[in-house]
């Protein structure tokens, strides 16, 4: 045998091992589909049905009776209204930060950086008691606030990083040219920096609509997101797995999708532009 | 632009994030000093340390401490040793790369609790779990994950959701490797450890301090999963810090105490904060 042969082999050997280990690791996620097509009966079926003939009863059922569609409200609300909010918050922070950066940018960076590493348990009775005394427990206003806080310090660092590619010398020309500081952030800025923009607030939206301590702990009927909506199916034991896997399914779905198409930005947004 | 506007620009940011990090600490050590309970109201007034001594010895609270720790380290470890052994495996062009990919990296667009829902019903259920059919295939008693091994069971969903993280940021870090580097080394001799060692681990060696600092943050809060699958039990077993608190705070309604908690909580992911900020602050240098 070659080398080359050797070689060829060892590839093989390798592909087959990633598409072995790819497969086991979607298997979960692919049981989960499947089972959203079964039964009841079928669901819970010894030896497990891989074949069988698909039905939609439990999508039909879950969007009518565990008001899904309530839920997937709330959870699109409060993840684009948290997102927007801290958007609002952060595009002019992060675009001072890197154009006028001061002496002290880097530790105010650092120091809403180390915002995040507070427990969110720390805090967890003051908020439940001020949502408490301001009638807020329970309402998507409420969601929509502390996610904006929660997200703020990576959505201003992702940001940041962003305006900071931006050449300098673009800048100055259009201020060679008279333009205002507004006028710079709208018609130089901005352009340059949308995709930057898009991504960041994509990333954000998938980390809220998968946040599940505060949606659990300060919601219940009327303002729960999906996440809150699939905690509460822990209990029943071996009932309904079909419909909790369709409703798993939908409330995934789109997120995961988003994902696929994000994964770049994810990336970089996600290690604070360490990696790119 | 001058100064003082950026400095207008940034006010309201860091407004909101001084309020949103002073205020409810302020109350929670606020609370934490007195007796405060939901079911009693008519019972309160300053105690001094003894909410703080009521948690320390609680019998959960040492167990919990552990469950924490061990917990983050497992997660920590796994993630890292696979993600990065995935990331190397796929590291070179072959047939449905990408799709490998993106099978790969699904797992941690999946919301924490489903992710424990599919994991609790579908994988490691006694009876009808994916586990337990395997496990009689092979003539073995099935194991009782949840109930035996709550911790580990744990461990393994958020290590499963968390390694399609930590794979997707070695990819990305091992694509922007010089390719000239690695065919001279290869050309020079240099076996496949020897490349490892002096090549790519020095590359991806700011990645993996930025996953490790991520993911500590995260795991060090773990709360959904454990109440979706096994509530902290059987027992203490699988009761991390974040979750004795929370059943102190929601479930016994005794909030002077789960404050008190909740300042020992703090000062714990403090004390590593401290250490990890240290290390990304240095890479932030690096890199700007």
């Amino acid at each position: 045998m070659t080398d080359k042969q050797r070689r060829k082999i060892k590839q093989g050997c390798s592909t087959g091992l990633a598409w072995l280990i790819a497969c086991l690791f979607f298997f979960p996620i692919f049981w989960m589909v499947l089972t959203g097509f079964k039964t009841e009966q079928q669901a819970i079926s010894i030896p497990p049905l891989l074949f069988f003939t698909p039905t939609l009863e439990n999508y039909m059922l879950a969007s009518e009776r565990a008001g899904y569609t309530l839920y997937a409200l709330n959870s699109v609300i409060t993840a684009i209204g948290g997102t927007a909010l801290g958007m609002l918050l952060a595009i002019p922070a992060a675009y001072a930060m890197a154009f006028q950066p001061g002496p002290r940018t880097r530790g105010v960076l650092l120091w809403m950086l180390s915002t995040k590493m507070m427990p969110a348990v720390g805090v967890l009775m003051p908020l439940y008691l001020i949502c408490q005394k301001l009638d807020l427990l329970d309402t998507r206003l409420a969601l929509v606030i502390i996610y904006a806080l929660v997200n703020l310090p990576i959505i201003i660092l992702i940001l940041y990083n962003f305006f900071r590619d931006i050449p300098k010398e673009i800048l100055e020309a259009s201020r060679m040219d008279g333009a205002t500081t507004l006028g710079e952030i709208v018609h130089v800025v901005l352009p340059l920096a949308r995709s930057g923009i898009a991504s960041t607030a994509l990333l954000s939206i998938v980390l809220l609509w998968n946040e599940a301590f505060w949606s659990i702990n300060l919601t219940s009927a009327s303002a729960g997101t999906l996440v809150s909506l699939v905690a509460s199916f822990s209990n029943p034991e071996g009932l309904f797995w079909a419909k909790v896997s369709a409703v798993s399914t939908m409330a995934c779905a789109p997120i995961v999708i988003i994902g696929w198409m994000t994964q770049k930005q994810l990336v970089q947004g996600l290690t604070f532009g360490a990696v790119k | 632009m001058n100064p003082k506007l950026a400095r207008w620009l940034q006010a309201p940011s860091v407004a909101v994030l001084l309020l949103w990090m002073i205020v409810p600490l302020m109350m929670t050590v606020y609370f934490s000093v007195m007796r405060y309970q939901l079911l009693y109201p008519e019972r309160s007034g300053f105690v001094g340390w003894s909410n703080y001594e009521f948690f320390v010895t609680d019998r959960a609270f040492w167990p919990a401490i552990g469950n924490t720790l061990v917990l983050v380290g497992l997660v920590l470890v796994i993630t890292v040793g696979l993600g990065l052994a995935l990331a190397l495996l796929v590291n070179r062009p072959f047939r449905g790369r990408n799709i490998v990919r993106i099978l790969l990296i699904s797992p941690f667009f999946i919301m924490p609790t489903v992710n424990a829902l599919i994991w609790k019903n579908m994988m490691m259920h006694p009876i009808y779990g994916v586990f337990a059919v395997i496990w009689r295939f092979f003539g073995a008693e099935p194991v009782g994950w949840l109930t035996d091994m709550p911790l580990l069971s744990i461990v393994i969903m958020i290590s499963w959701q968390w390694t399609s993280f930590t794979f997707l940021i070695f990819t990305t870090a091992l694509l922007s490797m010089d390719q000239e580097q690695v065919e001279a080394a290869t050309l020079d001799g240099a076996g496949a450890f020897s490349q490892f060692w002096n090549l790519v681990l020095p590359h991806i060696a700011r990645p993996i301090a930025v996953v490790i600092l991520i993911q500590t943050i995260f795991h060090l809060s773990v709360f959904a999963e454990i109440l979706v699958t096994t509530g902290g039990g059987p027992g203490d077993r699988s009761t991390n810090l974040t979750f004795l608190i929370f059943t102190q705070a929601l479930q016994g309604f005794d909030f002077g105490v789960a404050a008190a908690g909740g300042v020992i909580a703090i000062i714990l992911a403090n004390i590593v904060a401290v250490f990890l900020i240290r290390a990304i602050g240095k890479n932030l240098a690096a890199s700007s």
